[in-house]
């Protein structure tokens, strides 16, 4: 069984006296994509939240390469290698597309990812990069927004709703580029709502509902039905 | 002859009432702070480079070498140790706590300077004029201080746009959340900033010191200059506040050329005028 | 289906009980020529005066969210207009406060389109550069002393009463009725619909604004009151002092900074906040006074410290640990048309949320 590169084990969060996650679970080796769907508010993006260093944690709640970093500040578990492209792109209004990137790679980690391999890897934003950042398509700000999580050289890349508020074919364009990325060695954690993309992409998915883990298992054995039911808790 | 004269003095000053501008809409921009303590810091400043110059004797430019660093580090240790505290959607904590800071400030350096008016002295440099035309004389030191101004001002923008640090600066300034996502700690960030904004101060305190006299309480003044260049000059926008510092100074000039007590009294309404006419200041930075 | 009926009903036991203390108080006060001592009467007044600059600016910054540090340009308003209305209209100086705040009212309105335009931490500094302005502007006036300033003639003097007792006793009830009637008015303003406002603007100004409250209307109408209040205090503090000059009557240092300490130290945002500020500020300075600056220093660090720690201040440290209120502000509302039965308890004061101007 190889190594996990990140573990959460048994993970509770909190907002104020409001508890998102009740003793989650969840397990991502080196080089797989895990999907997380569920249903608006079962805790999806809290969990991204708390694995980023957004949200507190207990510390041995979220173990990275063997290390407990659960509750570590977010500018501290960049450092260690995981990045996140947050919900809703959130791209800096003030820089342009470049400076976005450039931003994203200030850490300067060592890794595949540069200016010029974002640029392959999206053309688009090449021929845009000294526009403001402001001024793109929704999923022109996508792919900036997981360039710019690129540029960290992260092992493990999260990717919160990628696919929100876009229209289909733009999501497709922009999963169609996911392989290339796990293919430079980079893990993905993928949360949607929408679960089709998620399932094509992953080899692993959990469900959340109501902040518990209601399903996992490999997306090759698991059917349409249990998900739905484990989605909407039926 | 005798106006333009008056017009030059205006815009020259203005360079300083720029650079005390600079240091706060700094501030604002990175961290939508507004130091109360902004003034009395400068005073602070002029303070510093007397003690400097009084125990090593150098003259007051190079104790700009030492004033500069240890403003930035007081800055620095400042925004760590207490204003961070304060930031949040709640303007009270700033704005009281910064208002603390400057009483602090003002009866400190009265507790160990006493109220006793100083200068610092610059020798030969202080009277010295540079003719330029008939009858229009331009003096060395108002020049100097003008220059310093804009090139501060340049390197202020070059910082900011064409740095990693000034886009560190904007990014948190943006976004504080993301911009941790970026392996940028806000904490430092915007120490950071605040170190700046007084190493400018410094700056701008000696150039103050050498020019006039300074006491303990004259820094409310200099915040409240600072402010008008920035409000008339527009928000966001430095080469604004540098239009506006120089506006302000001229519109002091002018009357304190009709009448010696009018000076102050035309600089708020020129600055009121502005407020009332072009509420978003003269060149604002359009995003 | 109709809506349920309900009252809305004020105070509850706590409220009876300290109602009646206040009352006492009151009265002993206002008996105070019987059993103080001049120089008493003096510091009571001063007590008062600092009580109601304190409770309008607390009503200003702590409930409209309006932060101004420059409050002092009405209290130097206020003094200025009495000292002219009483030299120049020869009017009873009595008479020349009410109309002193009047006049404060009225200069506020224009002040108030110019500052409003400016927001949060620069609407502040704006209010100071105003009291800049008047600073500056009362220096330029020769007929009143220019940049030096002139006493209170002495027939202006007598003209308030015969004795110099009698006129310490009018001067002293004076400031009495003040200080109770602008608490008490700030009170009123806070049970009424307007009050209801304030406090939904205090605690949240956005959804105020979606829930119907003309947020802008509310704060200007709050300015304009505070000011009015403020001059009349001004108008006071210097008929007392027989003397005016503009660094006096402006003076940043006790006219703004004291009051917001006080505030800020006693408690933002609730009644009660300004008048224990203000006891503990008057206890410290007996003791402290000769300190200096000092004083001065302690006093702002104190002030930052609770910023930091206890935000709420005194006032909200009590009211966290256990539910106090003096003034019957808690609204209650009960179902049905019957009163409650029961002694109501009083149901446990929410912190507010806060975000400001």
């Amino acid at each position: 069984m190889p190594e996990a590169l990140l573990e959460v084990r048994a993970l509770d969060a909190f907002y104020g006296d409001f508890q998102a996650l009740f003793g989650v679970s969840l397990t991502i080796t080196a080089g797989e994509v895990v999907a997380v769907v569920g249903a608006n508010g079962a805790g999806k993006s809290t969990l991204l939240n708390a694995i980023a260093g957004l949200m507190a944690a207990r510390p041995d709640a979220v173990l990275f390469d063997g290390q407990p970093i659960g509750g570590k500040p977010a500018y501290a578990i960049v450092t260690r290698g995981i990045a996140l492209v947050p919900e809703g792109r959130r791209l800096f209004p003030s820089l342009s597309v470049e400076e976005n990137l450039a931003v994203g790679g200030q850490l300067g980690r060592a890794g595949p990812w540069s200016l010029a391999r974002v640029y392959d890897l999206f053309p688009a934003l090449s021929e845009r990069r000294h526009i403001a950042s402001t001024a793109l398509s929704g999923g022109q700000q996508q792919m900036a927004a997981i360039g710019r999580a690129l540029m960290a050289n992260p092992k493990l890349l999260l990717c919160d709703e990628i696919s929100l508020g876009l229209a289909p074919i733009v999501v497709r364009d922009i999963y169609s580029r996911m392989p290339a990325i796990v293919a430079e060695g980079t893990s993905m954690i993928i949360v949607e709502q929408d679960i089709m993309q998620a399932l094509g992409a992953a080899q692993h998915v959990y469900c959340l509902q109501e902040g518990r883990v209601a399903l996992q298992g490999t997306t090759a054995t698991v059917t349409r039905e249990a998900i739905s039911a484990a989605y909407f808790g039926v | 002859m005798d106006w333009l004269n008056t017009i030059v003095q205006g815009v020259l000053i203005g360079g300083l009432y720029a650079m005390f501008a600079a240091g706060l809409s700094l501030i604002f921009g990175v961290m939508r702070l507004v130091n109360i303590a902004h003034g009395d810091l400068i005073v602070l400043a002029a303070y510093l480079a007397l003690v400097t110059i009084e125990t090593l004797g150098v003259g007051p430019i190079a104790s700009l070498t030492i004033v500069v660093p240890l403003m930035a580090l007081i800055g620095y240790a400042l925004q760590r140790v207490l204003l961070n505290h304060t930031l949040g959607d709640d303007l009270l904590p700033p704005l009281l706590v910064t208002f603390g800071l400057s009483v602090i400030i003002q009866n400190g350096l009265l507790e160990v300077f006493t109220a006793d008016s100083r200068r610092l002295s610059a020798g030969a440099i202080e009277v010295a004029t540079w003719p330029i035309a008939n009858g229009l004389a331009v003096g060395v030191l108002p020049l100097i201080q003008f220059t310093a101004a804009v090139v501060v001002i340049g390197l202020l923008q070059m910082l900011f746009y064409r740095t990693a640090l000034g886009r560190a600066f904007r990014a948190t300034s943006d976004d504080p959340r993301v911009a941790q996502l970026m392996g940028l700690n806000n904490h430092h960030v915007f120490a950071l900033a605040m170190a700046l904004s007084l190493a400018v101060i410094a700056i701008a305190g000696v150039l103050l010191a050498i020019r006039t006299n300074f006491d303990p309480a004259i820094g409310p003044a200099r915040l409240i200059f600072g402010f008008e260049a920035v409000i008339i000059g527009g928000l966001g926008n430095l080469w604004g506040t540098l239009a506006g510092g120089i506006i302000l100074g001229v519109a002091q000039a002018i009357g304190a050329k009709l009448d010696p007590g009018w000076q102050l009294l035309a600089g708020h309404i020129a600055f009121l005028a502005v407020l009332a006419f072009r509420p978003e200041g003269l060149f604002p930075r359009i995003r | 289906m109709s809506v349920p009926a309900f009252r809305v009903a004020y105070g509850g036991a706590s409220h009876r009980a300290s109602a009646a203390l206040l009352a006492i108080a009151i009265l002993a006060l206002a008996a105070a020529p019987l059993w103080a001592d001049r120089q008493t009467l003096r510091l009571l007044s001063e007590i008062f005066a600092y009580m109601a600059l304190a409770s309008l600016w607390n009503l200003l910054a702590g409930y409209a969210g309006l932060v101004s540090v420059g409050q002092h340009a009405y209290v130097g308003l206020g003094a200025y207009m009495l000292f002219a209305l009483t030299i120049f209209a020869g009017l009873h100086p009595l008479l020349a406060i009410p109309l002193s705040a009047l006049a404060g009212a009225l200069v506020a309105i224009p002040v108030a389109a110019l500052v409003f335009r400016l927001r949060g931490h620069y609407f502040a500094i704006g209010t100071w550069v105003i009291a800049e302005v008047f600073r500056l502007v009362a220096a330029q006036l020769a007929a009143l002393g220019g940049g030096s300033g002139t006493s209170l003639p002495a027939a202006i003097v007598t003209s308030i009463a015969e004795t110099r007792q009698a006129r310490e006793f009018a001067i002293y009830w004076t400031a009495l009725i003040l200080a109770v009637g602008i608490v008490g008015l700030i009170v009123l303003l806070l049970r009424s619909r307007y009050g209801l406002a304030l406090t939904a603007i205090r605690d949240n100004e956005l959804a105020a604004r979606s829930n119907g409250v003309s947020v802008i209307r509310v704060k200007f109408i709050v300015y304009v009151v505070t000011a009015f209040g403020t001059a009349a205090v001004g108008a006071l503090i210097f008929l007392q002092k027989l003397r005016i000059s503009p660094d006096a009557a402006f003076s940043v240092n006790d006219w703004t900074a004291f009051v917001i300490f006080i505030t800020v130290i006693g408690g933002i945002g609730r009644v009660e906040g300004p008048i224990i500020g203000t006891l503990v500020f008057f206890l410290l300075r007996q003791t402290l006074a000769d300190l200096g600056s000092l004083y001065l220093m302690m006093l702002g660090a104190v002030a930052i410290v609770v910023m930091l720690k206890a935000p709420k201040g005194l006032w909200g440290l009590v009211v966290a640990r256990f539910g106090w209120q003096v003034f019957p502000l808690q609204r209650h509302v009960t179902l049905g048309d019957e009163p409650s039965g029961a002694e109501s308890i009083d149901p446990p004061h929410l912190p507010p949320i806060g975000s400001r101007h």
